[in-house]
């Protein structure tokens, strides 16, 4: 099954499971050393795909949550049950194990630290995953565009990377609205993001903020929707979509 | 699960592999209502026997791809890029 790559031709690859890590109770973090990889851009996603002994095969895009800059290509995988890819790489992946992958992929939803404005991310649910990615390469490049990041989650214990986004570095805010439960004495934002959340954290339009939106198809057209309300041009909303699950 | 859809993002890697290049910022027109679009902003239902694409404004169906073992074939007759 391993072929070389065929240097600008995108095709499948294997790579090697290094380390998997927990990172929520349904999310796992898988990361690869994948010998043909050319590199990527913060926000792109690869294509991971399973075979079967009898050759069925079922694969499913999942973005790349570490930077170009990290040692090892890094997934971020939420658990879906009745999936046909994600329960086999959250719950039966092992290290050492190898995988067949596609990527880099996607040249819209990515943030190479060059774009004009600061740094807006709205995360539902998983959809942080290609978000922070972008962190960590405005991190591990010293990039000092201020950036904001409003992650939506369900509960505190849905919440992927927590101790990295309790400390995201300098320049960076980050704001967590809980949506379902949230601990007592909580101060961060309660409920769905609002005009009130909004208020505190999106950037005027004069500052022509790079806007991405990532998570769930509702969060996501609802987050669009508000912004372009509040005057952004639609041109600087860059949007990924995926899922049933809600932030 | 039949309302379960993603957006043109999540094909990127199947059109990159048939077109040989990134196609997600691409803006194409829908052969039946005319509106132009980013492959991004596509409505993909990725469960079909196939994925499928549809148009976000006039929800018809603008591609579908076919992806088995190595060989990928688009069909986007009703999406002029």
């Amino acid at each position: 099954m391993a072929r070389a790559a065929v240097p600008g031709r995108l095709t499948w690859q294997l790579a090697r499971v290094v380390a998997v890590t927990p990172e929520t109770g349904r999310t796992k973090t898988v990361a690869l050393a994948a010998p043909n990889w050319t590199g990527h851009r913060a926000g792109q996603h690869v294509d991971i795909r399973l075979t079967a002994e009898d050759g069925y095969q079922a694969q499913r895009s999942y973005s790349i949550a570490s930077a170009p800059e990290d040692d090892h290509l890094m997934l971020t995988i939420e658990l879906i049950e009745e999936g046909e890819v994600s329960p086999y790489l959250t719950e039966e992946l092992r290290v050492g194990d190898e995988l067949e992958l596609r990527g880099p992929i996607g040249g819209w939803f990515v943030w190479d630290g060059t774009e004009d404005g600061p740094l807006l991310l709205f995360g539902g649910g998983s959809g942080v995953v290609p978000l922070r990615a972008m962190l960590r390469h405005r991190a591990a490049t010293a990039n000092p565009t201020p950036a904001r990041l409003v992650y939506s989650a369900r509960s505190l214990e849905d919440v992927i990377y927590r101790h990295e986004l309790e400390d995201p570095g300098d320049g960076v805010e980050v704001r967590i609205a809980l949506t379902r439960a949230w601990p007592d004495g909580w101060a961060g934002h309660r409920g769905r993001v609002n005009d009130a959340l909004l208020d505190q954290v999106a950037w005027p339009p004069s500052e022509t903020p790079a806007i991405y939106v990532c998570g769930p198809t509702g969060f996501v057209e609802a987050i669009s929707r508000q912004m372009v309300a509040r005057g952004h041009a639609p041109g600087r909303i860059k949007t990924e979509r995926f899922g049933p699950t809600s932030g | 699960m039949e309302d379960f859809t993603v957006d043109g993002n999540a094909l990127a890697g199947a059109l990159e592999q048939y077109m040989g290049r990134d196609m997600t910022a691409e803006r194409g027109t829908c052969g039946h209502c005319g509106s132009a679009s980013l492959v991004a902003e596509l409505v993909v239902y990725p469960k079909a026997p196939s994925p499928v694409a549809r148009c976000p404004n006039c929800g018809d169906v603008v591609m579908v791809v076919t992806e088995i073992h190595d060989t990928v074939t688009v069909h986007f007759s009703q999406y002029a890029l």
